[in-house]
């Protein structure tokens, strides 16, 4: 069932319509069991007790019915790297050696990460923006999970978590935000300093330490401890509407006064893609940026904005082995990336200028 | 707000991301002199936090959690604390760490269902332990008598709910 899941071609599954700027949400929820080491101190015997618990813990849960539970000891190396393509788990997870797991729900909503650096790591996620509904479903799933086992929390410092700078409500809730606006117009630097400043971390697509590739950052708070988890997702989503707010702005200034130079580069992607024979993923990403930027502009039909998400992860090496069904070597990597770009934009049509002037 | 260091009003305010995380210190001016925070080229909250580290580990040299082996210098090493028992340990070094990391100190989000029986048993465990001081000190044993047979009736309940 687990290669069923990962395998799965999303786009046959009916999935709400992308948005411009926002491409999906996500919430975080840190938790450990009491009188367990948390597993960076753990030692195997005791992690494979940790597991054991929580998978029979979220057993009775209702909404993880159509879910499977397996050992990350137990996956190849792609299915791991596929999982992180994915964002369903950390790069960290899958390193680690004995003792970890995986509860992953059928539509791929839902992702538990057990013994990661806490012993659980609950996330929930959904394209487009959307906290209350990621907020809810977390909610009940973490309340499901505690009323099976016993919480380390403190009444003082909320949830213990392996990092203090988890502790409180252990709560990271991020959106993947789309930017090139403000990645063209060179003001991303500036927007990092000023949402660090309220306590917001911007991060590249996978995470601490990655490359925003194809003009991709994950937002999130940065602070768990002292605000309640409504107030933490409330000045979150009051930052990103105002991120929202100038990234269009700074498209519509580069329209204004960059027009030209602009729409060449957005119809060169589309051309870059129809007629490609070798692509790394790096450059992949950046031109299927400029087609999500194109669609928001609406000189592309609307359906290229969704193709452009599905290939953000299908482009990247883990998923081009996959569907190649045998480990293949970058070279060759390259070449099946680029016929599979071709055949999905074969038909991609010129950019209509004529909705925007 | 107070300096970190000492318990004068705080007029430099210092704000600096490391590894990816935001730290915050406050400290007032002759402290922040004193730690070269006026002298921008060397400056790092890391190093200034190693510093109040350092003076509280003078105070408590063996500041180790006896839970899970976890020492003081693991903690400062990598950050990480190694079990629920640490908190209790370390709270003397955290507290003035999450000052500065967090929004505020005290846990204002989702308590567990479980534990807010606990949680309401401390409360009100404490707040009769506070009075019965107090009426022992005022020397007013009648009420200190009354107060101490609650108190027994409290971790009586408590022992039958286990």
């Amino acid at each position: 069932m687990f290669h069923s899941i990962i395998s799965d071609d999303s786009s046959k599954k009916k999935q709400p319509k992308a948005i411009p700027v926002t491409l999906s949400t996500r919430i975080r929820l840190a938790r450990n069991l009491q009188k367990f080491p948390f597993p960076g101190r753990a030692e195997v015997s005791q992690k494979r007790a940790v597991l054991s618990e929580c998978i029979s813990a979220v057993s009775g849960i209702k909404s993880l019915n159509n879910s499977v539970s397996i050992e990350v000891d137990d996956l190849s190396e792609l299915d791991r790297q596929i999982l992180v393509e994915k964002h369903l788990i950390s790069p960290e997870l899958s390193q680690v050696e004995e003792g970890s797991g995986i509860i992953l729900t059928e539509d791929r909503s839902c992702c538990i990460m057990i013994n990661e650096e806490d012993h659980l790591r609950i996330q929930v996620l959904r394209p487009g923006l959307d906290f209350s509904s990621v907020w809810k479903d977390a909610d009940a799933l973490d309340s499901g999970i505690e009323s099976a086992v016993n919480y380390a929390y403190d009444g003082d410092l909320g949830f213990l978590t392996a990092c203090p700078t988890n502790l409180g409500t252990g709560m990271r809730a991020s959106v993947m935000m789309h930017l090139p606006g403000l990645v063209m117009s060179k003001n991303m630097e500036k927007v990092i300093n000023a949402v660090n400043h309220l306590g917001i971390a911007v991060r590249g697509l996978f995470g601490e330490g990655s490359d925003a590739n194809g003009s991709i950052f994950q937002i999130s708070n940065q602070q768990t401890l002292g605000e309640s988890e409504s107030a933490i997702i409330e000045r979150l989503n009051s930052t990103l509407e105002s991120l929202v707010k100038q990234e269009n702005n700074a498209r519509e200034k580069l329209l204004q006064d960059d027009r030209n130079r602009l729409i060449d580069k957005m119809s060169r992607a589309v051309g870059s893609l129809k007629t490609c024979h070798l692509m790394q993923s790096s450059e992949a990403m950046d031109l299927l940026s400029l087609v999500r930027l194109a669609a928001d502009f609406g000189m592309l039909p609307e359906k290229f904005r969704g193709l452009a998400d599905r290939m953000f992860i299908e482009v990247q090496p883990g998923h081009v082995q996959l569907s190649a069904g045998h480990a293949v070597d970058p070279s060759e990597r390259d070449e099946l990336r680029a016929a599979l770009l071709r055949n999905h934009f074969v038909r991609a049509p010129f950019l209509d200028l004529s909705s925007s002037s | 707000m107070k300096c970190h260091h000492c318990e004068n009003q705080a007029t430099v305010h210092l704000t600096q991301i490391l590894n990816g995380q935001m730290h915050k210190m406050d400290l007032c001016e002759s402290c922040a002199q004193a730690k070269g925070v006026t002298n921008p080229e060397n400056l790092s909250i890391g190093g200034l936090m190693e510093k109040v580290d350092l003076e509280v580990d003078s105070t408590n040299p063996s500041m180790v959690c006896e839970s899970c082996g976890t020492t003081h210098q693991d903690f400062k090493k990598g950050g990480r604390l190694g079990c629920d028992a640490c908190y209790h340990v370390f709270r003397p070094v955290l507290d003035p760490l999450l000052d500065g990391m967090h929004a505020g100190t005290k846990h204002l989000g989702k308590i567990p269902s479980g534990s807010e029986s606990r949680i309401q048993f401390e409360q009100k465990f404490n707040q009769l332990n506070d009075q019965l001081k107090h009426a022992i000190e005022t020397e007013d044993y009648e009420k200190a008598a009354l107060l101490r047979d609650q108190l027994r009736d409290l971790e009586g309940k408590a022992e039958t709910a286990r």
